[in-house]
């Protein structure tokens, strides 16, 4: 009985191969921004037009179709820095590493824009741009999180160790993200008795629910589409670096 | 053991007999306090009120200054490289260097307090808390800072990327050491630091080891 010294890799890292995902990530583009931009129109249609106002907020209500996706993101990029964090510490993956790195700047976006919604939004409900309430005060510090990454990537020159350093970072501030979470709101209650989302209890009508699903969905959407193409654009900017510096070596030795 | 001692003792006769930085954070430590009066005027019932946010932020600053110190000089003339394979783990050399970091960096920084605590008209028992507070919580910045200088280690520029990592993440120390002023809620604060900063002690060594081991390669 012969055994084969060489492994043979399974169906997920064949398909987590750089020139593999290049060329099957291709074909996910296209329907992905179709997709996209279908579910934007009729996000769209169905928050401004099929949608009632509040009887309270009015027109301000939505706000919240921009608002809750893009919360919903700035919680699920992490997951997915975390969990490709995990993909590099592990398999040391590139993959993985180029995952992290195209996932950062998306995810401190969709936090930016969450707060910066939020804001708009806690002016004529709330009347004040910021209020130190737990969730806001977390969602910032996952953004500064989150800038403190992106500036780790760029401190490095050299990116298959930065991959490596920056998933423990990941890591590190997976972990301690449910404490600061858990921190903030403590001292929130220790400064001011009642917070502003206790008060609301939401229930919305169908038509509201059915345009914040569908915005949930586009807004997703062009998450999975902006990640892949930009970890093409990161593998294919690897590539032209190994490419530059090899012209550069022939370029020293002829 | 011995081996893990006679690495706490090197660091701690390396810190105080070159370059004096203990002296220099403590005069940090000192002057943060300082500039504030100066900053929100002389006027003392507010002082007092702002006294132990004051002298925690102080403590935080000089403790994100001193995170430069600690792996940087060691990885450049290359005793990082030996500590690696010595008879300890390097877990456990970080655990030691970070005990030697704390004696050197927080210890007297909670010995500048009274200082601060007569510039800033503390009573006693405010000095008593913010004292017993940042003795409890110096450890888990102590160990945070170790995972922050550990990610940097191998960088030539970006020696600002530490702090800024950093910073986020030690918030709820931050937190529940301002929270121990409080005679209500002070007692689940200070539970709460003490967990805090076990934790975070015993999770960062590895945390910081095993960057120390990816940037060493």
């Amino acid at each position: 009985m012969s055994v084969s010294a060489v492994k043979q890799p399974n169906w997920f890292s064949r398909l987590a191969h750089p020139g593999q995902f290049l060329s099957w990530s291709r074909y996910f583009i296209w329907p992905l921004a179709i997709l996209t931009v279908i579910s934007f129109a009729a996000g769209l249609y169905f928050s401004f037009f099929a949608s009632p106002e509040d009887y309270q907020m009015g027109d301000m209500v939505r706000v919240m179709y921009i608002h809750v996706p893009n919360a919903w993101l700035s919680m699920l990029v992490y997951g997915v820095m975390t969990s490709a964090a995990l993909g590099s510490l592990v398999w040391r993956h590139p993959l993985a590493d180029v995952t992290n790195k195209a996932a950062a700047p998306l995810g401190a976006v969709f936090t930016a824009i969450t707060l910066f919604t939020g804001s708009l939004w806690g002016r004529p409900t709330w009347g004040t741009f910021w209020e130190w309430d737990g969730r806001m005060t977390s969602e910032l510090v996952l953004l500064f999180i989150y800038l403190g990454i992106i500036a780790l990537w760029r401190a490095f020159d050299d990116q298959s160790k930065a991959g490596r350093i920056v998933a423990i970072v990941t890591l590190v501030g997976a972990i301690n993200i449910p404490i600061i979470h858990f921190s903030v709101e403590w001292w929130n209650t220790l400064h001011q008795g009642a917070t502003v989302f206790t008060s609301s209890g939401p229930r919305m009508p169908g038509s509201m629910l059915v345009a914040l699903f569908t915005m949930l969905f586009a807004f997703t959407f062009l998450y999975a589409l902006l990640q892949i193409v930009r970890m093409r654009t990161e593998i294919l900017r690897r590539r032209a670096e190994t490419m530059r510096r090899q012209a550069a070596l022939k370029g020293v030795s002829a | 053991m011995n081996a893990f001692l006679a690495l706490i003792a090197r660091e701690l006769k390396l810190a105080f007999r070159a370059g004096g930085e203990a002296m220099v954070l403590v005069l940090f430590f000192v002057m943060v306090g300082v500039i504030v009066p100066f900053a929100i005027g002389p006027d003392r019932p507010m002082l007092t009120k702002l006294s132990p946010g004051i002298v925690w932020i102080a403590a935080f600053l000089s403790t994100l200054l001193g995170l430069d110190r600690l792996f940087r000089a060691d990885d450049e003339d290359g005793s990082l490289t030996l500590l690696r394979f010595s008879v300890l783990p390097l877990e456990a050399i970080v655990f030691g260097k970070l005990v030697a970091h704390w004696l050197v960096t927080a210890v007297p920084l909670l010995l500048a307090t009274p200082i601060l605590a007569l510039l800033l008209s503390m009573s006693f028992e405010q000095w008593g808390r913010t004292a017993l507070a940042l003795l409890i919580g110096t450890p888990a910045l102590t160990a945070f800072g170790a995972i922050g200088a550990a990610v940097t280690v191998g960088l030539r520029r970006g020696g600002l990327v530490a702090p800024v990592l950093i910073l986020p993440l030690a918030i709820p120390v931050m937190i529940f050491g301002v929270g121990m002023m409080d005679p209500m809620t002070g007692g689940g604060a200070t539970l709460f630091l003490l967990a805090l900063s076990l934790v975070v002690t015993a999770f960062s060594p590895f945390a910081a080891a095993l960057a120390l081991r990816t940037a060493g390669e």
